[in-house]
Parts: structure tokens; sequence; C-alpha cells
């Protein structure tokens, strides 16, 4: 198959997406051109450095096209954490609190945040120094806990959503799948594109319907 | 409490059921009619372009009720403990606001089979009862194909669902569903333009010498005025169908279809954020209801007839918790309240092609099917341990847009379902995978039921439901037999990998999750020893209570959406043309 082309994301289009947000701690992340102030909502900046680099350990940036941290995926936890979904306002959280079958989905008591913070401290205050061998170690011993799979999940979250979420930045991940963005119709090419692919440059919802949609999250907890 | 001033029928829910009932009895009788919704009113077409949005809407699933609330618990035997759903897994079966899961449905629209109303006495025929699996429950529903017909055809028409009759009046039509009922008219809308995987699908079926059709689809194909002289854009194909609200008002809801004419009724009005929690009864007969207002406060409604329409089995929990009925017992067998909850057997296939599928495009029930399995499996089916199937469909829905949809791999390629090796295989498979499924019968068994919680209580401090329900090994060889059906043509259609589904293990699987194909618990039938309601959905002990929904199937049988349609119009015109001349039991 041939390889897509991808594009480079600047610090200053990062930056560009990113400022609209309010709370939190100012801290610094790597982009690929340079240093751009993120403001935090939930993470402290040690935490933010633990997730940057291993939701990239989950969805590298490699040869196959840009990784979890070009698309800003730690932006998206942070802001889902910190909104009702971080709290359980949508989950039912009356005790007791019984482990049960796979099915019946998870069961404790911790909410995100919580489970969160506790899966950061253990990855380990120096996950962010080790190589990606060693890494990738780490993340194998707690690969079964629910952390790790909150994590996984929100990582491919924070690749595809749409950027009012904070992830995706500049519809890089849409870009690297050929994915049109919410478009209003196709009704002009249901049944035409039989077995050939069709690739309308992506658009946000924003930018499709000329406004800004306000994303749950920001109906603050 | 407060008492409200009375109104003449209260009706709780406004899904398909709710607001059937409420626009027949409004536009045709003068009685006040008034509609309780639990949730919010509807927010219009630019809220739903606004939530065209995967992670909110398809994933946070807002339109759903808020499991914080409480929604159920799930438990595969009465051996076991029961268990809150806390989250949403899978499809949500619940909706909240106007229109209920009605507005955001996945409009997969086929009728059941002449046979399905009188399952039991056909399968005993068939079989004889020795060979029917042990500890079946299964019912006939009272009423026959004939009476049931021009109800399925209201439906459609209200609906303008888009499809190609395949038996007009007894006369086999090709390129329909050459096994469905007698059809009394043509569907109002032609069928729907394919895209890439059902066509394929269509052609490998075809040449196996199955019968591919267009599945049904209560989108119309284009635009379509219904009989009540509601206006309604074609379908868009824009991907974002089920869980989301329409932004054109193209899928059929009852926001779209009924709403707009109930408003125009000085007899009808609807609150919103009304939570029901009883039904208030004296000597047999009701008398309101009592709900919880938006400002918290619980208050009395007097009415002289109650329509339960709320979701599938919350219509059995309300008479419950209302103490209205015996609560069934599966060591017994006695009591009808909670009896014959199922859920329908799904069994499906993810496949893999060379070429790009433009899987973002779709609309619910954008659907090639073939229906060759759909009814009595014969002696194929029998040697395997499998009586009945349903239809095998290759669809497109569009949704999950993005997200949901990413990471088909076929199995065994990758060891680890994160790192470079998995992004790298999943970029490659992304867009080029599509999927089978099966919705099929789902028979009924005694020691499957639904009661109240011992342990858990909703938001109002009232018991949460307790689905109690396991597939056996009659439903393991039925799924079985229709993956193998499912591999062949996956096969013949050049699949260069097929994932088929696994099939749920006792006490696993989907059955243990309850999804939005769950029916029963207050059940219809031809005597009050076996049944909730009579054949007209009326209660069999207080005929001023009728419950209508999903609640009434006395088993499990494909989408039901047009069949709880079908049977509302039903019931209204029997309580219109009927019970109002002759208050009292029909039954």
């Amino acid at each position: 198959m041939k390889r897509r082309e991808f594009i480079e994301v600047s610090a200053a289009s990062v930056g560009g997406l990113l400022i609209f947000s309010l709370a939190g701690e100012p801290m610094m992340v790597n982009a690929k051109a340079g240093k751009v102030k993120v403001p935090l909502r939930f993470f402290t900046g040690q935490e933010a450095k633990v997730v940057v680099a291993a939701c990239e350990r989950i969805f590298p940036a490699n040869e196959s096209g840009p990784g979890a941290t070009q698309a800003g995926v730690m932006v998206y936890i942070d802001r889902q954490l910190a909104g009702p979904y971080g709290t359980d306002r949508y989950r039912y959280t009356q005790e007791p609190f019984v482990e049960s079958a796979p099915e019946h989905g998870y069961q404790g008591k911790e909410n995100p945040q919580q489970t969160y913070r506790a899966g950061i401290a253990a990855l380990g205050a120096d996950f962010v120094a080790l190589d990606a061998a060693a890494q990738d170690e780490r993340l194998v011993a707690v690969e079964k806990s629910y952390f790790f799979q909150l994590l996984r999940q929100h990582t491919i979250e924070g690749m595809f959503c749409d950027p009012m979420h904070g992830g995706n930045t500049d519809l890089i991940g849409w870009q690297m799948l050929g994915y049109p963005g919410p478009q209003m119709s196709y009704r002009g090419q249901i049944g035409q594109f039989n077995g050939v692919a069709y690739r309308p440059a992506p658009q946000s919802l924003e930018q499709i319907l000329g406004h800004r949609v306000k994303p749950w999250e920001d109906e603050r907890s | 409490m407060e008492t409200l001033a009375p109104v003449d029928v209260v009706i709780v829910g406004s899904g398909w059921s709710g607001m059937i009932m409420a626009k027949e009895i409004a536009t045709r009788t003068p009685l006040s009619v008034l509609v309780l919704e639990r949730g919010g009113p509807f927010r219009g077409f630019a809220a739903y372009a606004e939530e065209m949005d995967e992670v909110d809407t398809f994933i946070r699933m807002r339109h759903a009720d808020n499991p914080a609330n409480g929604l159920f618990t799930t438990r595969a035997s009465y051996k076991d403990r029961a268990n809150p759903i806390r989250q949403y897994r899978d499809l949500p079966p619940t909706g909240t606001g106007m229109g209920g899961a009605s507005d955001h449905w996945g409009v997969t629209s086929p009728r059941l089979l002449p046979e399905s109303f009188k399952i039991a006495t056909h399968l005993k025929e068939l079989h004889g009862a020795d060979e029917l699996p042990p500890n079946i429950a299964i019912q006939d529903f009272g009423i026959a194909w004939e009476q049931i017909e021009p109800y399925y055809t209201r439906a459609e028409e209200m609906m303008g669902t888009s499809g190609k009759a395949g038996n007009l009046k007894g006369t086999r039509v090709e390129g329909g569903n050459i096994f469905e009922g007698p059809r009394s008219k043509e569907y109002p809308n032609p069928p729907h333009p394919m895209p890439y995987g059902p066509l394929l699908f269509a052609k490998a079926a075809k040449e196996l010498g199955y019968h591919p059709f267009p599945m049904p689809s209560s989108t119309p194909s284009q635009t379509y005025i219904n009989p009540d002289g509601i206006a309604r854009p074609g379908c868009q194909y824009c991907g974002h169908c089920s869980l989301f609200g329409c932004m054109v008002g193209a899928k059929a809801s009852p926001n779209f279809t009924l709403l707009p004419i109930l408003q125009k009724q000085k007899n009808f009005s609807v609150r919103t954020h009304c939570q029901v929690r009883r039904v208030v009864h004296v000597d047999g007969k009701a008398t309101g209801v009592t709900y919880v207002n938006e400002k918290g406060q619980e208050v009395m409604q007097p009415a002289g007839a109650v329509v339960l329409a709320a979701w599938v089995f919350n219509n059995a929990r309300l008479l419950m918790l209302s103490g209205i009925g015996t609560q069934y017992d599966p060591q017994t067998g006695k009591g009808t309240l909670g009896r014959n909850p199922t859920y329908a057997v799904n069994a499906g296939l993810d496949y893999f092609l060379e070429k790009p599928q433009n899987n973002f495009m779709g609309a619910g029930g954008l659907a090639m099917a073939i229906a060759d399995f759909g009814g009595d499996l014969g002696e194929a089916g029998a040697a395997q341990g499998a009586l009945r199937g349903g239809h095998i469909f290759a669809y497109q829905q569009g949704s999950p847009p993005v997200i949901s949809g990413f990471g088909k791999i076929p199995n065994g390629e990758v060891q680890r379902n994160w790192g470079a090796d998995w992004k790298s295989s999943a970029l490659k498979w992304n867009d080029r995978y599509g999927t089978f499924l099966s919705t099929e019968n789902h028979f009924a068994y005694r020691q499957n039921y639904i009661d109240l919680d011992p342990n858990y209580r909703d938001r109002w401090g009232d018991p949460l439901l307790r689905v109690t329900l396991d597939w056996t090994d009659a439903e393991r060889q039925q799924a079985a037999f229709m993956i193998g059906k499912e591999v062949a043509i996956a096969k013949a259609m050049g699949a260069i990998a097929i994932n088929p589904r696994p099939i749920p293990a006792a006490r696993s699987g989907p059955p243990l999750m309850v999804h939005n194909h769950s029916h029963g618990g207050a059940i219809m039938g031809t005597s009050p020893e076996t049944s909730v309601v009579n054949p007209y959905l009326q209660h069999w002990q207080v005929p001023n209570l009728w419950v209508v929904g999903g609640s009434a199937l006395p088993q499990g049988d494909d989408h039901s959406t047009m069949t709880v349609a079908a049977l509302s119009y039903w019931a209204a015109d029997a309580f219109i043309n009927k019970y109002l001349k002759h208050p009292g039991a029909l039954a």
C-alpha cells in the first residue's frame, strides 16, 4: 500500500488551537518546532509530562504518521478529566461497589480523576526520563489495569476527536485517516465511489457550521 | 403532595409508543391528553447539528438517560448477585428527552414474519414440544398477521420507510424480501442508494443462491410528505445516525412526524423533566400517576386513563413499584409481571477488503440483507440445534464515525493493542473493513425474568430493576449456525480476512449488558394467567391502564421498532373504537 503523506505540526499552530483554555497551571510541552505554553485544567505539570510520554508510546509518531504528542492528546485528556466525565457526573456511583464480570464494566469506586492520579503515580516519577524500551516495560506491567484501559481509549479519542476537545490538533489525526470531518451531506457521493477513496480535505465542526461549538467538558462539574 | 387538575388520558413517555397513542387519541377524540417525559424538550435541528460530535454524542452518549440516575442491574442466573450498569457499554438501551430512544434510533425497519405472532403454536406444530429447548417460555401474541398488517403499513407511511416489497398481496417480487409476509402496499419510498460493501454482499449472496434485498430503513430516500401532511427531506447519508438526532429532520422521529401535529391540538399538552414514580390505583382502577417535577416536587396527576409507554423494562418496573399485578417467580412459574425478558441474539463479523469503503458515509439501516435464514431453519438448522434465525445484513451506518471504528485489525496480525505495530496495522486497515450482523429470534425462557433489585436504588430512592437473563446452548448453536452462513458470504465477497464475533459462553457477553433490543416484562397474550396485558395491550386487571411498547413482546425477534409502532396504532384503535364506547375489559 502506498504511504500517505503527512503534515508537520508547527508549534505556532499548536498554540493557536489551545489558547482559548482559561483555567489551570501553565506548563511547557515539547512540540516539534519549539516550546508552547499550554494551560492545564486538571493535571499537574509533572503528571502532564508523564501522560505525554505514555500516550506517545501507545500511539507513537513514526514512519506511518504523527503521534499522540503532535495531536495534543494530553490536552484532550486533561480537559475530559476536568469536566463532568472526570468526576463521574454521568456514572452510577451508589454503593456497594462489588467487582463482577467484565461485561458489567468498571465497577470501582474511584472516578477517572482518581484513577489517573494513582495510575500516573504508579508509572513512576522517573518515567519521562526513561528510554522508550524501559517506558514500554512499565506500561506492559500495568496494561491489564483499568487505568491503562482508560489511557489507551483516551489516546485514540484524543487522536481523532473534533479539535474543539483539545486533541486532533490542526486535524492532524483526520488528515492521517482521510476522514473529512462531520460533513452535513454525502447525498451526491453515496453509491458513487465504490471501492474508490473519497477524501475531501477535513474540516472541523466549527469550520463546517461557521461558529464555535461548546464541548460538553466545558460544562464544568 | 399537591394534586393537579385532572386530565382524561396521561401518557408516560414520549417515544414512538407514547406519541402514537397521544396523536391518535388527541386528534380523533375530544379527550385531554397529557404526555409526561422524564428528559428535556426537543432542542431543534440547530442543536442536533452542533451535536455531530463523536466524543460527546456517540462515546459519552448525551442523548441517553444519565446512568447516574440509576439504570438497572443484571445477572446471568438467580443464583448470582446482580451488579448495576454503572456506565453504558455497547449501545445504550434508554433514551431521554422528547422522542426518547425513538429520536436517536438506527432506523432499521423490518416487519416480523407472520408466524412470529403465533410462534409457540407454530414451533410446536413444526417440531413437537419435545424437540424445543428445555424451559422454553415462548407464547403467541394473541393477534394474527391479518390484524396487525394494516398497522405496519400505517407506521411505514407515517415514518416514510424506504424499501422494496418482496411479497405484494401474495405475489412474489424479485429484488424485495420474498420471504416476508404478504404486504397490502409497496413501501412509501424507494430503497436508498447502496455503498460498496453492501453491494458486494448482495452480489456474493446472490451467487450463493440467496435472495438479497435492501433492508427497509425509516429515513426517506427522497423528499417525502406523509399522509398527515408532514414534509421531510431525503436522507443526507452524513454518517451521524444511530445515537444522533437528525440535523435535517429526515430520520423518522416522533419529534418530526408526530409532535408538530400534536402541538396544534388544544387538547394536548406535554411536560418535560417529569419522573413518574407510581401509578395510583384504587379497587382495580387507575386514578392517575405521581411524578417528581422539574423543581423536585412530587405531585399527583389525576387521570381517567393511564398509558405506560416508558423504556421497555421501565413499564414493568412502574407496575412493580405501583403494586399492580403479581411478580413472576421462576421457581414456581407463577405470576406474570416480569416474565419473558429477551434480547435479540446477534451474530456478526468484520470483514477486510483490499479497497477502501468510505465508511464515514452512511445512514442508519443502510444495508443489504438476506432473509433466507430469517425464519425456520429447517432440518439443516435443527441438525445443529438451531430452530429460528434472523436477517443477515451488511451495513454501513457511517457511525461510529471515526474514533470508535479505529483499530479494526485482522485477528492475529498484531500481538498488542497499542504501540507502533498496532498503530501501523490499524492505519493500514482503517476504512478497509465492513460489518455483517444478524438480529435473530431470542426465545423466552422460564429462568429469565425481571424484578426489583434488593441492593441498588435510583436517584429518587426507588429500587432499580434487576434483569436475570442468559443465553442457553440453543442461542449459542443458533449464533454459530448464522455465523457459519455469514463467513461463507464474506469469503465469496473476496474478503482478505474475517473476524467473527465471539459467541459468548455461559454467564458472559452481551446478555449481561442488555442493550437496546430488549423486550418483555409486561407481555401481551391470550390469558391473564400467562400475560400482563390482553391482545389490545390493556392491563388484564386494570381496564383503564394500557401498557404499550416493546414490553409487550412475548419474545425477542429481529429489529422490533416497526412492530412496536404497529402495536401502538393497534392499541390506539382499540382504545378509541372499543374501550371509549364500552369502558371495561376488552378481553
